[in-house]
């Protein structure tokens, strides 16, 4: 049970953006990716979400290829938050959140639905939005509200008792607040079903939160495992190239990069 | 502003019907309900009409509103469609090259049809004009689409600049057509430019609604995918809509239907662009009621403007796309102004 990258090899003409890539992700672990800018993180959720498909190697959800789900069977049991997502037409905030059950029902929600949106409005305190035009949020609310929808999208999926969030560095314009309660939610979700895969900018973050971490530089796994046992100033110097001093956080005993 | 859904569409429905009423009224010879009444009931008994009142009404008035009527939902549709498909509220049908394509498709027919092969003649029938109409504005739109496209993307101000050109193009093979034509009647074609009612029939009446009746819902099973698309494609994607089939069936579809209503009536701009910004003030952004709000609206207002065009001259008639524009364009510059000056990605 997992999602795993064999020697995947992405290129966009003759750059190569991805290298050899070969990773294993379980579920009910939190797994993180990090690595600088360009670095290929992003191309790197795009493929594993199925979003890319011109790719060489096999991506496996636990024992199928992911080129034989239709993007409808993907849909109904993987999410993947974005960095940004823009609307050019009025909607109301309940409206965004429904369309994230869009892979589960035919024309109208059903009641199911209905119950389901607003238990995920509820959980990221938009109630007092509901109603309110989403073009007239701040970019912090925005995301709020699409992670609401992509928590609809697989709050339950009948189908496939397996599913699997992608976050593609979704705490861009959240306060320290917000960044904690993304991913605690997201934490919170997981169990022996759930698959969790994300993308940080902020190391700190990703040391707190991470059971596997891996680290990307130029298209390359550079390293992969338990924050604890992998991370020290060599590694992030190599990936990062910046001097810094790690400490171990005074309460959780996890570590914390000083820079 | 958001209104009561139930009460809008009743209201929205019983206006319709009030102007509909009104627009066969109303005109050179006025028709009164009781002869309408009449009328039909001489129709139904297969009698025949011996009153001129009712020749007028049974064959000019009427199909020339219904006509009017279901080329304003077919436009206000395509520009619901058209503005969802590019995720933009500044495209409409007259604006991406559709219904100048067209009436270059139609104004071949009409000028050349004396030098072309009978075969065509017999094969189409009566479907020669409407099918040359479609091929021009498929031909069009997919040049304008494909033109503007870049990177997977289509950006608004490459999507217009080239929307315009091709309008040029279009609009100029239908003066060529115009210069050549021979026959008298085959002049008429300058009427594309500006669109018209005048020449109405129960034809006409008949292709078009069909076409309508079909394409709109074709377009209205896809309307909750359409919602999807909102996010963008990539979102859609993740939500589980195949976007290029979406994409490319809502383009036929709405190139069909737009084509078929250019052939007969000429190029009337905005209107697919009055109605769906409207209906989105009123009643929001979802397709699932934005296509019906638009098929009764587009019709409430084409028939309005038909009326102006056939009253405030009277007894002379102006083209019907003067007055839509009188009103749309200035609407156009708005939304323009309001959606696109000050942002980065025009």
């Amino acid at each position: 049970m997992m999602i795993s990258a064999e020697q995947i090899n992405y290129s966009i003409g003759h750059k190569n953006i991805l290298n050899n890539v070969s990773i294993q992700f379980l579920p009910g672990r939190c797994n993180l990716i990090i690595g600088p800018n360009g670095s290929g993180k992003s191309t790197l959720i795009k493929l594993l979400s199925g979003e890319l498909d011109n790719y060489d190697g096999r991506i496996m959800y636990n024992s199928s290829d992911i080129k034989t789900f239709t993007k409808l069977r993907l849909a109904a049991s993987r999410a993947v938050l974005s960095q940004q997502t823009e609307l050019s037409f009025p909607m109301t905030v309940e409206e965004v959140v429904m369309l994230g059950r869009n892979p589960h029902f035919e024309f109208n929600p059903s009641k199911k639905d209905i119950e389901i949106v607003q238990e995920v409005i509820a959980l990221l305190d938009l109630n007092s939005f509901i109603y309110r035009n989403y073009q007239t949020l701040s970019g912090g609310e925005k995301q709020r509200v699409h992670y609401a929808r992509v928590l609809a999208q697989i709050w339950e999926s009948p189908k496939d008792d397996q599913r699997y969030l992608f976050l593609d560095e979704p705490l861009n314009n959240l306060d320290i607040y917000y960044q904690e309660l993304f991913l605690s939610i997201a934490v919170s979700l997981l169990n022996e079903t759930t698959t969790l895969i994300g993308v940080v900018h902020d190391i700190n973050i990703a040391l707190r939160y991470a059971d596997q971490l891996s680290f990307l530089k130029e298209g390359t796994i550079i390293k992969n495992g338990a924050p604890a046992k992998i991370v020290d100033a060599i590694l992030i110097k190599e990936v990062f190239n910046v001097d810094t001093q790690i400490m171990a956080h005074p309460s959780t005993g996890k570590p914390i990069v000083l820079f | 502003m958001r209104l009561n859904n139930k009460i809008f569409f009743i209201v929205l429905t019983l206006v319709l019907v009030l102007v509909l009423i009104a627009a066969i009224a109303l005109g050179a010879v006025q028709i009164l309900p009781s002869e309408m009444m009449a009328a039909f009931i001489h129709w139904c008994k297969g009698e025949a009409n011996t009153s001129i009142y009712e020749n007028v009404f049974l064959q000019l008035r009427l199909p020339r509103v219904l006509l009017c009527a279901i080329t304003g939902a077919i436009l206000a549709v395509s520009g619901v469609l058209m503005q969802g498909l590019f995720r933009n509220p500044v495209v409409e049908p007259g604006l991406i090259g559709t219904s100048a394509g067209a009436a270059f498709g139609a104004s071949i027919v009409f000028s050349l049809s004396p030098f072309m092969s009978p075969l065509f003649k017999t094969v189409l029938g009566p479907f020669l004009v409407p099918v040359f109409a479609f091929m021009g504005g498929l031909a069009a739109t997919y040049l304008v689409y494909s033109l503007a496209k870049n990177n997977k993307r289509v950006s608004i101000l490459p999507l217009l600049l080239v929307g315009m050109a091709i309008n040029a193009i279009g609009l100029s093979g239908v003066g060529l057509m115009t210069y050549i034509a021979r026959d008298p009647q085959a002049r008429s074609i300058t009427f594309w430019n500006l669109g018209t009612f005048s020449g109405a029939s129960w034809f006409q009446v008949l292709v078009t609604g069909m076409v309508a009746l079909v394409c709109i819902y074709i377009s209205f099973r896809q309307a909750k995918k359409l919602n999807v698309l909102l996010l963008g494609e990539q979102e859609a994607g993740y939500l589980g809509v195949e976007v290029n089939k979406l994409k490319t069936g809502i383009l036929i579809v709405n190139t069909a239907m737009v084509s078929v209503a250019t052939a007969f009536v000429g190029v009337i701009a905005f209107m697919g662009l009055i109605v769906p910004h409207v209906l989105r003030l009123l009643i929001g952004s979802d397709n699932r009621k934005l296509i019906p709000a638009s098929i009764i609206m587009g019709a409430l207002l084409l028939t309005l403007a038909d009326m102006g065009a056939r009253l405030l001259l009277a007894p002379a008639e102006m083209p019907i796309g003067i007055i839509t524009s009188i009103i749309g364009a200035p609407l156009y510059i708005f939304l323009l102004k309001k959606y696109h000056f000050n942002q980065n990605h025009l």
